[in-house]
């Protein structure tokens, strides 16, 4: 296959970055998008060039390291996959592509196509840890859990943090990420003693990184590879008004 | 009021305003059709109706300062909502695509500021009476010759048109809306939602839009 890509080249965090085209040759379909990336990368560097800097780790789509926006969408054309995991023939031979790294206030660009997603993981740090005294650990069994909850937390728990939601977001709104992680822990018992806090230190922190407001157009569960769906922003609408209304101190 | 404050301007307390004022609204707007929708049984029944609703001038005033207080309420946070999100994303994409969201729920700013202006213009047609020197000469409570000749002219009852299309496309996203802002969602009842939202939308600006046009097309006289 042949192609014709237009990748974003932005030297560093601080530089002026801008878009580059350059002609993709010899792409087998059976390649990974990421394995293009690496052949296009091989000719650069042939011929002196920097290559085009992306992040990728697990190749497997489980550790949420390498999204890139294809042609205006987060991953990429198919459904439920990551990068990564995207095979080059979902593409058409001689397709131009845009190659572009997730647009946020609060993943600033890095390099290329790597952003910096450090805002999730101190989001996640908002949430606070579940503060029950551990000692060894517990027989599973020990805590009861209906199965329709347990899997309601599980396909929440499916979220790699890999930030399409928000790149997808008209409004670079984190609230499909928020909302799996909020949701994932009010449905589980070993949740429960700071599911108040959770849901309004989660949103707060997610306010101060930046992120959008959700107006509710779907486009996050619509890229999403974990296939989170918007029921849980609704969740989360939840837990965060009832929480504002109900919260036992009265702080502030 | 710092609480008040703090548990309002955050990405969920702002939407929920949002949805209770947008709900005030709709509910005003389902009211107002029905009396206005008076106009199809004649003369008598609508101008009946509009000397009646001044008949209680507190219940009235009431009704007026809750609906102006839902509407501010509503465009301050539209406000916020928006300048938020256009910081969000300072840098655009070279390649803009959308996979799934609808064309109304992308335009909520459009269509709500066409219907601010029609407001505007609307309140100063039939309630100020100040556009229009032949309504102006008109009695208060005659609502129904100022209906037929307001909309006899075609710039005005297109202008009115246009306002019912961007009702339609404000409430079709807008009904669903409510309920994911609200949290109220349920495996039982949100495919419904989602389409019984645009339904009750669209039908809402249809029956407004039937009055200008079978008036303009000279089917009520
Ligand atoms: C009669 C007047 C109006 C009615 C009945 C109405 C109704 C609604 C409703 C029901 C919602 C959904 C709230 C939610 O997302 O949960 C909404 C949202 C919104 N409205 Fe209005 N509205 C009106 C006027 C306006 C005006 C004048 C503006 C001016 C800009 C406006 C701008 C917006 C915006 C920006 C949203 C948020 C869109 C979103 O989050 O998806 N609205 N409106
Ligand atoms: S919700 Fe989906 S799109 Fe968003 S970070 Fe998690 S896995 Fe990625
Ligand atoms: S590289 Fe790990 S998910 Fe793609």
């Amino acid at each position: 296959m042949k192609l014709k890509l237009h990748v974003w080249r932005q030297k560093d965090k601080a530089a002026q970055g801008r878009m580059v085209t350059y002609d993709a040759e010899n792409i087998s379909p059976h390649m990974s998008f990421l394995e293009m990336l690496d052949v296009v990368n091989e000719g650069l560097i042939t011929t002196g060039e920097d290559p085009i800097a992306f992040e990728h780790d697990c190749r497997e789509g489980i550790c949420g390291s390498c999204g890139v926006m294809v042609n205006g969408v987060a991953h990429g054309p198919q459904d439920a996959t990551t990068t990564c995991q995207l095979h080059m023939r979902s593409f058409q031979d001689g397709e131009e592509l845009y190659i572009e790294p997730w647009r946020a206030k609060g993943f600033p660009v890095l390099r290329d196509l790597v952003v910096d997603r450090s805002a999730f993981d101190r989001i996640i740090q908002a949430g606070g840890f579940i503060s029950v005294n551990t000692g060894s650990a517990q027989d599973a069994n020990a805590i009861p859990i209906r199965k329709a909850e347990a899997d309601e937390a599980f396909n929440a728990a499916a979220c790699i943090g890999c930030g399409a939601c928000v790149a997808a977001c008209k409004n670079a709104s984190a609230m499909l990420f928020v909302s799996a992680k909020v949701g994932q822990l009010s449905l589980l018992p070993q949740g429960q003693p700071e599911r108040q806090d959770r849901a309004l230190n989660m949103v707060a922190a997610m306010q101060q990184e930046g992120f959008g407001n959700c107006t509710n157009q779907y486009e996050c569960e619509a890229v999403c590879p974990k296939q989170i769906s918007s029921d849980y922003i609704a969740r989360l609408n939840r837990e965060f008004i009832k929480a504002t209304l109900t919260y036992p101190d009265a702080k502030k | 009021m710092s609480w008040l404050n703090h548990a309002v301007k955050n990405p969920i307390g702002a939407k929920a305003i949002m949805a209770v004022t947008g709900m005030m609204l709709t509910g005003f707007l389902v009211a107002h059709l029905s009396g206005n929708l008076l106009i199809f049984a004649g003369p008598q029944a609508i101008n009946a109706y509009a000397e009646g609703l001044h008949k209680f001038p507190a219940v009235l005033w009431v009704a007026r300062g809750g609906l102006l207080a839902a509407f501010v309420a509503h465009l301050y946070f539209a406000a916020y909502v928006t300048l938020g999100n256009r910081a969000a994303r300072p840098q655009p994409y070279a390649f803009n695509n959308t996979v799934q969201a609808t064309w109304a729920s992308r335009h909520m700013v459009l269509t709500g500021l066409v219907m601010l202006a029609f407001i505007i213009f609307h309140l100063a047609h039939f309630t100020w009476r100040v556009t229009d020197p032949e309504i102006r000469a008109m009695g208060e409570f005659d609502v129904y010759q100022m209906a037929i000749h307001g909309f006899r002219q075609p710039a005005v009852a297109g202008s009115y048109l246009i306002a019912m299309a961007a009702i339609g496309l404000h409430l079709s996203h807008g009904i669903a809306s409510i309920f994911q802002t609200l949290g109220l969602n349920h495996p039982r009842y949100n495919r419904s939602v989602r389409f019984v939202g645009p339904l009750l939308g669209v039908g809402i600006a249809l029956l407004f839009a039937s009055i200008p046009l079978s008036i303009y097309l000279g089917l009520v006289n």
